[in-house]
């Protein structure tokens, strides 16, 4: 089965038209001053559904976060859950917790008491409370250190505490302010997967702010890419990076190779484009757009296929001299220069411990590619 | 590397802690002086500390000067909180420059002007100058202290921990009592205790705005010195210098050991 769907197979309520949306953006608008943070958005987000609001900082993702939690009310339009307008219910009123950037974890008292903190507040009974404490400190293996203060903890720990601290209610949304930001690029990865299993498990709806494009591909059902306030697209990882809806989403996730040109001839998706000085490339991918338009043809590194002879049988292939290689271990990337002054960005995996006769700088190069390897951008 | 001790930077170091100190010194060594005469040395003696001790009027003094530091910080403290409460808060509201400015202008007046100013509005509307007139004015010298000490705590207060107080359910007003108030609390203390002291030692304020039956330490002792500098004086002093000198060491010891204790718990965290 060909697909660019999502990796959960029996879990994609977005293509079924029936299904009851469970988090509402409802054209909401959010101005601080002049500054327009959000601007007429909409979006849907379902229920048990891992969310992320994927931007570049000031992008307004994390405003749309707090409008959630209740920290900011919408200047304009509507924010649902569950169906229930939020619009005046103050942030200790609403069934959503959240998880700080900074874990705001209360300094003066011990990780127990951090997370009883808002079980105490609901008037639950003490032997009940005692009892999700202990799940909850198991849960994220923290059940040594209960009586340990924060500042005598590790950084993953804190992490660790404020996550049990906001899952400890049992809210029906838990909302995740850049979540692994802090720790250390191990650590992330590692907790990327815990934080999925405990969404599993708990069987709660997760909207993950964050601008680490790794973190939501890694994570995320469907993604959400903000830009100046704006929905850009929404899709899952794959569709995202594989079948971006515009120019500023394909740069936006992963590297990419853009070329400008003009659709020269097209019909049912298949198209050539010329893209100048004698370079043509064929596409299968060009979607309805129409002869003579401006497109941008944008192509995945790693897609592209480098060799020293030109490869027989190649569609697309372009000749060009390399003029940069960064070898990462498991895979290398080089930059090579077309003739015509076009820089193109190409990726290797290193299947292989060693390469017979490799590429070097300098050396006349030809990169190629399969007419299905890219897609043609119109916006 | 071991620093080399010129001749110079030994002369400028005697030199500079004498100016320091040598008056202190003097003071403390001739409180034990057997004689009379202050500038006379006599012998060593603390008969001077048991005079002291039966004189009266320093003894009430000092019970005055005591309750109106414990009265008039403990009120401004409470104030200066509220103040710098509003000012780190409420930052969009009109006035704010002007509101934060008055706050913070009795900061520079001269205390020639505050005491003055004070007792015309005393007169003015009729209150008898006493014990209450003194903690008034205390209340209003030492308020603008605490609000800064608070202030800057709050300042770099993250504010993100009174949200989650409040996204776990917490109302605003539980969330202060929870949560600001025990985070902000050494700021407090530390704001008390500046507020105490500054009350203490002032002698400039109090002599505008105190009246019979209220006189304060340093008063009494101005106006025993004016009437000649007895040794009792020099007692009292160095009691006083005492009192201060062991409260600043405890403060600091406490820190000291709150530090390596921060530093110790660290470790444990780095070693997970």
């Amino acid at each position: 089965m060909k697909s660019l769907g999502s990796i959960r197979r029996d879990f994609a309520p977005w293509n079924d038209p029936n299904a009851k949306p469970y988090i509402q953006f409802d054209k909401a608008t959010k101005k601080f001053g002049d500054f327009t943070a959000v601007n007429n958005l909409s979006l849907t987000i379902f229920e048990r559904e891992f969310f992320a609001l994927l931007g570049a900082s000031g992008c307004g993702k994390s405003t749309l976060l707090r409008m959630l939690a209740g920290f900011e009310e919408p200047t304009a339009g509507r924010i649902l859950l569950d169906g229930q307008d939020l619009r005046g219910i103050p942030p200790y009123r609403r069934p959503v917790n959240m998880m700080f950037q900074s874990y705001a974890l209360f300094p003066h008292m011990t990780v127990e008491n951090n997370i009883a903190f808002g079980l105490k507040q609901d008037g639950m009974p003490k032997p009940e409370i005692a009892a999700r404490v202990g799940e909850m400190l198991k849960l994220v293996k923290l059940e040594q250190f209960a009586k340990r203060k924060p500042h005598q903890l590790s950084g993953g720990q804190r992490q660790r505490v404020a996550l049990a601290r906001s899952v400890a209610k049992r809210p029906k949304v838990l909302l995740l302010d850049e979540p692994l930001g802090a720790l250390d690029k191990k650590l992330r990865e590692e907790t990327q997967f815990e934080l999925m299993d405990l969404q599993q498990s708990l069987g709660l709806t997760f909207v993950v702010v964050t601008h680490d494009q790794e973190e939501a591909m890694t994570m995320a059902d469907r993604i959400a890419i903000i830009d100046k306030g704006e929905v850009m697209q929404v899709a899952t990882p794959a569709e995202v990076y594989e079948a971006p809806g515009s120019r500023f989403v394909a740069g936006f996730v992963g590297n990419v190779n853009m070329f400008e040109g003009k659709i020269a001839h097209g019909e049912a998706g298949a198209a050539s484009i010329d893209a100048g000085n004698g370079i043509t490339i064929r596409t299968e991918n060009a979607g309805d757009a129409a002869t003579g338009a401006t497109v941008a043809f944008a192509i995945r590194p790693e897609k592209i296929k480098i060799s020293s002879t030109r490869p027989a049988g190649a569609v697309n292939a372009i000749e060009g001299e390399v003029y940069d290689i960064a070898y990462l271990g498991d895979m290398t990337v080089y930059h090579v220069r077309l003739d015509d002054g076009h820089v193109v960005r190409a990726s290797t995996m290193n299947a292989a411990r060693i390469t017979e006769d490799p590429l070097s700088w300098n050396d006349r190069a030809w990169v190629s590619f399969r007419p299905d390897a890219g897609v043609v951008l119109t916006r | 590397m071991t620093p080399t001790w010129s001749r110079f930077n030994i002369a400028s170091i005697v030199l500079g802690f004498a100016f320091l100190y040598l008056p202190i010194v003097l003071l403390v060594v001739f409180s034990f002086n057997e004689s009379k005469l202050v500038t006379v040395w006599g012998g060593f003696s603390t008969k001077w500390y048991v005079s002291l001790f039966h004189n009266q009027g320093l003894m009430d003094a000092t019970w005055v000067t005591a309750r109106v530091a414990v009265i008039s910080a403990t009120v401004a403290t409470v104030l200066g909180t509220l103040a710098a409460l509003t000012l780190t808060r409420y930052t969009r509201f009109k006035g704010r420059m002007l509101f934060s400015g008055m706050v913070f202008a009795p900061l520079v007046m001269p205390e020639v002007i505050t005491g003055l100013s004070l007792l015309l509005l005393f007169v003015a509307i009729g209150l008898d100058r006493g014990f209450l007139t003194v903690t008034l004015a205390h209340i209003t010298l030492t308020m603008c202290f605490v609000a800064v000490v608070v202030q800057s705590r709050l300042i770099t207060l993250d504010r993100s921990l009174e949200e989650a107080a409040m996204d776990l359910g917490a109302p605003p007003v539980k969330t202060f009592f929870q949560i600001t108030l025990p985070v902000i609390m050494p700021a407090i203390v530390s704001g008390w205790m500046l507020a105490f002291t500054l009350s203490l030692d002032d002698l400039v304020i109090a002599s505008f705005t105190s009246g019979p039956g209220a006189t304060t330490l340093p008063m009494k002792i101005y106006s025993q010195v004016r009437l000649g500098v007895t040794p009792e004086i020099n007692a009292a002093c160095t009691i006083l210098i005492a009192v201060v000198a062991v409260g600043v060491i405890i403060a600091s010891l406490a820190n000291k050991r709150r530090e390596a204790q921060r530093q110790r718990d660290e470790q444990t965290a780095q070693r997970g």
